[in-house]
């Protein structure tokens, strides 16, 4: 019998309660690696990575290294490993080539992943090397330049997957007045030693900032006011940010929260300070929204700034947060262990300070030795200690349960911390691991 | 007081947690610089671990004093090692200052050891000085870190 079949699975993830073995058995982890970072669309990054024939960039889709290169016609998704004796043969980083070429015997390959040349070639049947080539990732997808891949060669289309969550998508892009994005300004990397599933959580937690995020509340309570139209600090934006954190109870309660069948998710409509989002009356903000007016017309552009989305999960891969031009992608390392790239994008033809004030917002909020940040990181490792006692079994993820309200395409939870995002990632993780 | 004397006084300060008397001994217009990428030029167009003028840096003194920061509680325990020190004179009549750090930091089981070329812009005040702006330099700032709560 198999350790892990259906009915064990699924005892571990019942509707109001989660086994803690599935963030801290490595068993688990190794079938999530196999069964569910090797069917699901994982997002890699974004089309302005790779704008010329030739660009590439290395990540990870799960534990597996590849490489990411436009090739000219289209953009690949290569395995980063040597069909001869298994090297890495792009190291790790950013670049533009012709060739990818193995530093332990000199294979070379394509863009496309097609074995090239082979010193001392003779030695070898002709036949093999025939079928030998960087493997490419059998999936490759694309939705508004943002990139997809899938490890599994069959399953449903990329626009399927996504469903409802397109619209954060959408979002993240109407919002550019160029109509794109680009990644800019750096990558943060930050490590915890925690599971993966425990960021993904947290990003859709209204309940949480009040507690976990006291500290930064307090002290930007007492920051100075933001300046005037015009004259702002270079942190204002992520000043508002923190104080919007410590947002009385009412105000989490009324957030939008929806959750789709493939356990994404997002949240809206609780900034109730408008500047933040709307920022009307400001100089900057009043050049942008005529950029967008130029683009799309003016009811158009009023649709587009009435969205108060706040944070997107992707699962099991992403959260990002289109208002702020922030993405992140987590790559599981172990049970214990995961990475988190974080991305700032600038908008095609928006004023510059709008992408100086992202910067700001990514150092302050997002960034590695962040006020909010830095506390969110604490606590993921403080549950990992704790599901990694066998004393107590179970965590709850009951909040709302039994009122969640079925919209068009997702769930809706009954109230803004409602816990119904961690539930429907749970569905999608048991489906996943059981189909 | 010798620039060196000043420089392993800064460092004694960090390492005692003594952090509003550190906070002291930079200007108003002062800026704390914690670049992301190697060589970094940019502070404001490129995201940095830490870029902070004086209101920021204060601000995140008072954080670690606060009863809920979580990843702060207890504050990690470090040593500021501080070498290699060249004092240039600038035409303003300020003094460059580069140094080397070697930092160990201890918190919650983890004990990290940190690198860095630092770089500060002194002003002669009284007897002392005053911090104009520091910048540090980390060897790994492009690498995966976890989560960072202390001051270089």
């Amino acid at each position: 019998m198999e350790v892990f079949d259906r009915d064990r699975l699924a005892m571990l993830v019942q509707p109001d309660r989660v086994h803690r073995s599935v963030y801290a058995d490595p068993a688990i982890f190794e079938l999530e690696m196999e069964r569910l970072f090797g069917r699901a669309w994982l997002i890699l990054g974004h089309q302005s990575q790779v704008k010329a024939p030739g660009d590439y960039f290395t990540t990870r889709m799960g534990r597996e290294p590849v490489v990411v290169v436009n090739n000219g016609s289209d953009i690949k998704v290569l395995i980063n490993r040597c069909a001869h004796r298994g090297a890495m043969v792009c190291a790790e980083g950013t670049g533009n080539t012709e060739r990818f070429v193995c530093p332990y015997h000199g294979w070379s390959y394509d863009r496309a992943g097609e074995l090239k040349a082979v010193p001392f070639g003779s030695g070898y049947r002709q036949e093999t090397l025939k079928n030998l080539q960087l493997k490419p990732v059998p999936r490759v997808g694309n939705y508004r330049g943002f990139l997809f891949a899938s490890l599994s060669p069959d399953g449903e289309s990329l626009e399927d997957f996504l469903g409802e969550a397109k619209s954060s998508f959408d979002d993240f892009v109407d919002r550019a007045p160029g109509g794109e994005l680009e990644v800019a300004g750096g990558v943060f990397k930050h490590a915890y030693d925690g599971n993966w599933k425990l960021m993904l959580e947290n990003h859709l937690d209204g309940a949480h900032p009040a507690w976990v995020h006291a500290s930064s509340v307090a002290v930007a309570r007492n920051a100075p006011e933001p300046g005037k139209p015009g004259e702002e600090h270079y942190y204002d934006i992520a000043v508002r940010q923190m104080r919007q954190n410590g947002a009385p109870e009412s105000v989490w309660e009324n957030t939008g929260i929806w959750a789709t069948a493939r356990g994404h998710g997002y949240m809206g409509d609780y900034h109730d300070d408008s500047r933040l989002v709307v920022g009307m009356g400001n100089p900057v903000f009043e050049e942008y929204r005529n950029r967008l007016i130029e683009k799309t017309g003016p009811a158009e552009a009023d649709r587009i700034l009435r969205v108060t989305l706040w944070n997107t999960v992707i699962y099991p891969n992403c959260s990002f947060m289109s208002q702020f031009r922030q993405l992140r992608i987590i790559h599981p390392v172990a049970v214990d262990r995961s990475l988190v790239y974080t991305y700032s994008f600038r908008m095609k033809n928006a004023p510059e300070r709008l992408f100086r004030d992202t910067i700001a917002f990514s150092n302050v909020v997002n960034g590695t030795a962040s006020w909010v940040l830095t506390d969110d990181l604490e606590v993921y490792e403080r549950i990992q200690k704790g599901f990694e006692s066998g004393a107590v079994e179970w965590a709850q993820i009951g909040r709302g349960h039994g009122r969640d309200v079925q919209e068009p395409g997702a769930l809706r939870g009954a109230t803004g911390t409602s816990e119904v995002y961690i539930r429907a990632q749970m569905r999608a993780w048991l489906d996943y691991m059981t189909r | 007081m010798s620039v060196e004397q000043f420089l392993y006084r800064e460092a004694r300060l960090l390492d005692e947690q003594r952090l509003e008397e550190w906070l002291a001994l930079f200007a108003e217009d002062a800026t704390y610089w914690v670049p992301l990428e190697q060589g970094q030029q940019d502070p404001v167009s490129t995201s940095s671990i830490i870029y902070d003028d004086r209101t920021l840096l204060e601000l995140r003194v008072k954080q670690a004093r606060h009863p809920r920061a979580h990843a702060r509680l207890p504050l990690a325990r470090t040593l500021h090692q501080v070498g290699n020190v060249v004092v240039s004179k600038e035409a303003s009549g300020e003094l460059t200052v580069h140094s080397s750090l070697i930092l160990v930091e201890f918190r919650a089981e983890k004990q990290r050891t940190w690198g860095a070329l630092v770089e500060h812009r002194l002003r002669a005040e009284g007897a002392s000085y005053r911090i104009a702006r520091k910048r540090i330099d980390l060897v790994n700032s492009e690498a995966a870190l976890e989560g960072i709560a202390i001051l270089f």
